[in-house]
C-alpha cells in the first residue's frame, strides 16, 4: 500500500499534507516548519490564541506526519507484546494504549500510541519512523506489517467542545467513549477512526481517514463548529499545552536511543517517567527487558521531574543545581509559562537520588531583556504530576463546553 | 427578636472576620487562612462575588453583570492561591475596535505589522508614534507595577519599614534619567487629553486610545490626572503579555469561585446571606461583628471589604471610628459616573463597517470618534444627566467563552459612560432607566442595522443599581475615584493606607485602599499581609515577581 514515489520528487525538500490547502486558509503569518518530511505551521495566525483554542474552546491539529504504521497477522499480540514493555493482553480490541519501546539496553527508541482496531490486527502511531525496528523485530513472527504514514490523515481535535461539535456531526454515542476508546464511524467515502486521545491533557480526540476524507472532514468539523470560534492551530501552541500536561517529547525531552551517537545520552524508561509502562513480570520477554529488570535492582541514573520554577522567567535550557550555587545535578529539557495553570513551569532530569516529589531544587536561568542577558537563581520544586490536569480530561460522557 | 442561639457556635471565636466576599474580600480571607488562621466571611448577598460575579438572569445565558473582563489581576495571587486548580481559566481576547460616524473602523489587532498597517490606513504620520506610544506606555507600567503588591509608605512616619519603602521608591526614582522624571511627574498629573496628543495627530486614534481613562471616572478626558487611569486599566497583563486583557471562562464570578475554593480549601468558612450592622469595639479593641439580624460573632480581628464611606460611616460607630476618619470618609470622594447594560442576544449583530469574516468583533468596541465628543458626554453628566453620545465599552464575551450562551446566540455586556447617581437631583425612576437604556441601545443600533432584532433580553444598571446590590457607594465601580489625591499613601486617606483602621484588630481590604479598583486582587492580599506582620505569623503572601 505504501505510496509510489515519483522520479521528479526532489524538486520539493517537503511533503504537503491532505490538510495543507485548509491550513493555508488559516495562514497570516507565514510560518512553517518541517516535522517528518511535512511542512507544517509554527503559528497560523497568534500562538496564544491559538493555545487558548486547545483550553477553551477546540483546536484543529493536522497529525498526519506522525509515523504510522499497521501491523497485523496470527501473532500480532505476541509480537506486540514482544517489542513493548506494556502488558499487551490488557489491550482490549476498541482500546489505545500510550507506550515507549527499547533497545536490548532497555533504552527507549520512541514512544506513541497503539491502537487495537481488531483481535488480530494493530496501528502504532510514532513520533520517529520505525519500519527498521519492526523489522528487525518481525523474526520469527507470523504477522505482516506495513508503513500506512502517508495513506492516513489525521487530525487532533482538542478542547472542552470538542466532544460536542461531533455530537453535532452526527457521530453517534461518540459520548459515551471514555479516555482511551477507539471506534469507527461512518462518513462519506468510508469509515473514519476516531480516538478519544491526545498531547494536550485536555479533552480531545483524534480522528483518522483517507487522504480523501480530509478536506470534508474538515469542513464538516467547521460546518458542525461555527458557533464555538474552533482555530486551527500550529505547532507552538500544541508545544505549550503539551508541557503544561506535563507530557515528554522525542527528540526534545530525550533523544531516541537508535539515534543516540554519544554514551549515556539515551534515557530509559524509568528514567523518562514512565515506570508505569514497564510490566516486567507480565510473563513473557520483551525487548530490554533484562537490562530494565537490572536497573530495576541496581537503580536509575537520573530522575524525571516536573518542576514548579518561581517568579516568572521561564527556565529553558537551565542547569540544575541542588542549592543556589550548588552541585549541577541535572538540566531542563522543555520549559514554559503554563497559561491555564499560571505557573513556570519546566520539564528536566536530575541525578539520583534527587528529585523527589516535593524536594526543592534550584534552576540558574539566563534570561535577556532588550538585549541584555540576566542571570537568576529560581527555587523549584518538584510536583506530583502535570500543572494541568483537568477533570474534563477524562469524564464521561464529557460536558457540552 | 433575639439573636438566633446555635449552641457552642454562639460562643465560638475566630481569628478574623471578613465582611464582603468580593474579590478583595476572599483574597484576604483566603491568604489569612493560608496562614492557618481561623478566618469567617460574612457576605450580605445570597450569593458570593461583589462586583466578580455571574449570574443567570435570562434562560440559559449567564452575565458578567458586574465587571466584565479580567487583566489586572495580580498573577503572583492566582498562582499563590492556586487558582487554576479551583477552576480559574483567563482566556485572552482578541480584537477590538471603534467605530467612526463616517461608517469606518480602527481596529485594533495582536499582530504588530496589522496593527502598524491599521494606523497607516487612518493617518501615515501616526505610525511611528504609535510605537514610541507604547514604549512610553511600557515604562511606566514597568515602573508601578512592583508597587502594586507593596503597602504604600507612610511618608510621615520614621518607622524602619517606612524609611526602607521610601528609599525603595526614591531608589526607583534615581533610576530613571532626567528627562524619564520630568516626563513621569507630567504623565501623573495631565488629562489623557493632552497625554495622547503628544504622540498622535489623528483624533480617531486618540479616541481610540483615550477612552478607557475615562472608564469609572467621574472627570473628562481633559481633566488632569486622567493619563494615569490610562494606565491603570493598562498595567495589567494576560501571561506576560503586558495591556493584554482576558475573560473569566464561565463569567467573572469564576475569579470569586475559585478565590472561595482557595479559602475553603484552608478551612475558611462562609456565611452568604450575613449582611454586618456593625463593627463592635470595646475599649479600642474589635471585638467581632454584630449582623443585621442581630446574632453577635467574636473574632480578634475585622476586615472591612466595604468602600471607605460604607465602612466608617455605615457599619462603625461614629464613637468608635473618631472625628478624623468620619471626616475623612464623608469627603471621600466615590461618586458614580458609569452604567451597563447586560444584554442576551438571538445571534451576532452585524456591523456595517467591519469588513466580511473580521474577527474583530470578539474583542471589545467603542463608538466614540473624537475627543471632543468625550468631553461633552462628560459636560452632560455633569449637568446632571446621562450622556446622550455615550462612551461604550461593548463586549460579546460568548463569542470567545462557550459556557456563556447558548450555540449561537450571544451574550452582550455595554458598560456606558457617562451615567449619574440621580437624573437632575431626582431619583431614577423606572421610566428614566427605560429612557437611559434606550439611549445606549439606540447608539449601538446606528451601527449595527440588526442590533434590535437580536435582543432578547436586557438589564439595566445604574449607579444606584449597583450600589443597592453590590454596596459600592454611588456605583463608584473603583471603590473611590483613582485621582492623586486618593492614590497611594493618600487612599483612602492620608494616615491611613496600610490598610489598619482607628481601632486594634481593624482593618481594611477593598480596593478604596492601595492600589484601588479593578478585579486585581492586590488590596486584599496587601491587607492579609499587615495583618500577618501584626499576628508575627511569618507571611504567606507574594511580592510582584518583577519584569527585569
Amino acid at each position: 500500500m505504501t505510496t509510489e514515489i515519483d522520479r521528479d520528487h526532489w524538486r520539493s525538500a517537503v511533503k504537503f499534507s491532505p490538510f495543507y490547502n485548509k491550513l493555508k486558509d488559516h495562514d497570516m503569518v507565514n510560518m512553517w516548519h518541517r516535522w517528518a518530511g511535512y511542512t507544517v505551521p509554527t503559528v497560523l495566525e497568534n500562538t496564544t490564541f491559538e493555545y487558548f483554542a486547545i483550553r477553551n474552546t477546540a483546536s484543529l491539529f493536522d497529525l498526519t506526519p506522525m509515523s504510522k504504521y499497521r501491523i497485523w497477522g496470527p501473532e500480532a499480540l505476541d509480537y506486540m507484546n514482544r517489542l513493548l514493555p506494556r502488558d499487551m493482553t490488557k489491550l482490549r480490541v476498541g482500546r489505545v494504549a500510550y507506550t515507549a519501546w527499547c533497545d536490548d539496553e532497555g533504552m527507549v527508541i520512541d514512544d506513541g500510541t497503539v491502537f487495537r482496531v481488531a483481535e488480530d490486527e494493530y496501528l502504532l502511531c510514532a513520533q520517529e519512523r520505525q519500519m527498521e525496528i519492526l523489522k528487525r523485530n518481525a523474526i520469527g513472527f507470523d504477522i505482516e506489517f506495513e508503513e500506512i504514514s502517508d495513506e492516513i490523515a489525521a487530525l487532533s481535535f482538542q478542547g472542552p467542545v470538542s466532544c460536542k461539535i461531533l455530537k453535532n456531526m452526527g457521530f453517534k454515542d461518540i459520548e459515551t467513549m471514555k479516555m482511551f476508546d477507539l471506534r469507527y464511524f461512518d462518513f462519506p467515502g468510508g469509515e473514519v477512526m476516531i480516538s478519544r486521545s491526545g498531547y494536550t491533557g485536555d479533552l480531545g480526540y483524534e480522528l483518522w481517514m483517507k487522504n480523501e476524507q480530509a478536506e470534508p472532514m474538515w469542513d464538516a468539523i467547521f460546518d458542525a463548529g461555527k458557533d464555538y470560534n474552533i482555530r486551527p492551530i500550529g505547532g507552538n501552541a500544541l508545544e505549550i499545552a503539551r508541557i503544561e500536561a506535563g507530557l515528554i517529547a522525542a527528540n526534545v525531552d530525550f533523544s531516541p536511543a537508535n539515534e543516540t551517537v554519544r554514551p549515556g545520552h539515551a534515557k530509559s524508561p524509568f528514567e523518562l517517567g514512565l515506570d508505569w509502562i514497564v510490566k516486567l513480570d507480565k510473563g513473557v520477554v520483551f525487548n530490554g527487558r533484562r537490562a530494565l529488570l537490572k536497573e530495576k535492582q541496581q537503580g536509575s541514573r537520573f530522575r524525571f521531574v516536573r518542576l514548579d520554577v518561581e517568579g516568572n522567567k521561564t527556565a529553558c535550557n537551565a542547569y540544575l543545581f541542588d542549592k543556589e550555587n550548588g552541585k549541577n545535578i541535572g538540566y531542563v529539557s522543555s520549559a514554559v509559562w503554563a497559561p491555564s495553570a499560571k505557573k513556570n513551569i519546566a520539564l528536566g532530569f536530575v541525578d539520583m537520588p534527587h528529585g523527589k516529589v516535593g524536594d526543592i531544587i534550584w534552576a540558574e536561568i539566563y534570561y535577556k531583556k532588550e538585549l541584555k542577558w540576566n542571570r537568576r537563581w529560581a527555587k523549584c520544586t518538584v510536583m506530583d504530576g502535570p500543572a494541568w490536569n483537568p477533570p474534563r480530561k477524562t469524564k464521561t460522557p464529557p460536558d457540552d463546553f | 427578636m433575639g439573636p438566633p442561639t446555635k449552641g457552642n457556635e454562639a460562643m465560638k471565636k475566630y481569628d478574623v472576620i471578613v465582611i464582603g466576599a468580593g474579590h478583595n474580600g476572599l483574597t484576604n480571607a483566603a491568604f489569612l487562612a493560608k496562614a492557618g488562621l481561623d478566618v469567617l466571611m460574612v457576605e450580605k448577598n445570597d450569593y458570593i462575588g461583589g462586583a466578580s460575579v455571574s449570574r443567570n438572569l435570562h434562560k440559559d445565558w449567564m452575565y458578567s453583570n458586574c465587571s466584565y473582563v479580567c487583566s489586572l489581576f495580580r498573577p503572583e495571587i492566582y498562582r499563590y492561591l492556586n487558582l487554576g486548580k479551583h477552576g480559574l481559566q483567563v482566556v485572552t481576547y482578541n480584537g477590538g475596535f471603534s467605530l467612526t460616524d463616517c461608517g469606518d473602523y480602527l481596529g485594533s489587532y495582536s499582530d504588530h505589522d496589522v496593527m502598524r498597517r491599521e494606523i497607516q490606513r487612518h493617518s501615515p504620520i501616526d505610525v511611528d508614534a504609535y510605537d514610541r506610544y507604547y514604549t512610553e506606555m511600557a515604562k511606566w507600567c514597568r515602573f508601578i507595577r512592583p508597587l502594586l503588591l507593596r503597602t504604600p509608605p507612610d511618608p510621615t512616619s520614621f518607622k524602619i519599614r517606612d524609611l526602607d519603602e521610601l528609599r525603595f521608591l526614591a531608589k526607583k526614582f534615581g533610576e530613571l534619567g532626567h528627562k524619564d522624571l520630568h516626563d513621569f511627574m507630567r504623565f501623573f498629573t495631565i488629562s489623557v487629553g493632552d497625554f495622547v496628543d503628544q504622540f498622535f495627530t489623528s483624533d480617531l486614534i486618540k479616541a481610540h486610545k483615550a477612552g478607557s481613562a475615562v472608564v469609572g471616572t467621574n472627570l473628562g478626558p481633559y481633566s488632569p490626572g486622567t493619563a494615569y487611569v490610562l494606565l491603570h486599566h493598562y498595567m495589567g497583563d494576560v501571561d506576560g503579555a503586558t495591556g493584554a486583557w482576558g475573560f473569566a471562562r464561565g463569567g467573572m464570578g469564576a475569579v470569586a469561585k475559585a478565590l472561595a475554593g482557595a479559602f475553603q480549601e484552608h478551612g475558611g468558612e462562609i456565611r452568604t446571606g450575613s449582611g454586618v450592622e456593625q463593627i463592635t469595639v470595646k475599649n479600642g479593641k474589635v471585638t467581632g461583628v454584630r449582623l443585621e439580624n442581630g446574632e453577635e460573632i467574636k473574632a480578634d480581628r475585622v476586615v472591612s471589604n466595604l468602600d471607605a464611606k460604607r465602612t466608617f460611616l455605615g457599619i462603625m460607630d461614629p464613637k468608635d471610628a473618631g472625628e478624623k476618619v468620619v471626616k475623612a470618609a464623608k469627603k471621600f470622594k466615590i461618586r458614580g459616573s458609569s452604567g451597563k447594560l447586560n444584554i442576551a442576544l438571538n445571534g451576532i449583530p452585524e456591523l456595517s463597517a467591519l469588513p466580511k469574516d473580521s474577527k474583530l468583533i470578539q474583542g471589545d468596541f467603542h463608538v466614540v470618534d473624537n475627543m471632543e465628543a468625550y468631553e461633552r458626554s462628560y459636560d452632560e453628566w455633569k449637568s446632571g444627566t446621562w450622556s446622550k453620545n455615550p462612551y461604550l465599552d461593548v463586549l460579546i464575551p460568548s463569542l470567545t467563552d462557550p459556557t456563556m450562551a447558548p450555540p449561537g446566540k450571544h451574550f452582550m455586556s455595554v458598560f456606558v459612560q457617562y451615567c449619574p447617581e440621580k437624573v437632575n437631583g431626582q431619583d431614577w425612576t423606572p421610566e428614566l432607566v427605560k429612557q437611559f437604556g434606550d439611549t445606549v441601545i439606540n447608539t449601538i443600533a446606528k451601527y449595527s442595522p440588526n442590533f434590535k432584532s437580536l435582543i432578547e433580553h436586557v438589564e439595566v444598571r445604574t449607579p444606584g443599581k449597583i450600589e443597592e446590590e453590590i454596596g459600592l457607594t454611588g456605583g463608584n465601580i473603583f471603590q473611590g475615584e483613582l485621582s492623586l489625591s486618593q492614590l497611594m499613601f493618600n487612599r483612602p486617606f492620608p494616615g491611613y493606607s496600610q490598610y489598619r483602621g482607628p481601632v486594634n484588630g481593624m482593618y481594611m481590604c477593598g480596593s478604596s485602599t492601595h492600589p484601588g479598583g479593578g478585579v486585581m486582587a492586590a488590596p486584599g492580599a496587601n491587607a492579609a499581609r499587615e495583618i500577618l506582620i501584626d499576628m508575627k505569623i511569618s507571611t504567606t503572601v507574594p511580592e510582584d515577581e518583577g519584569d527585569d
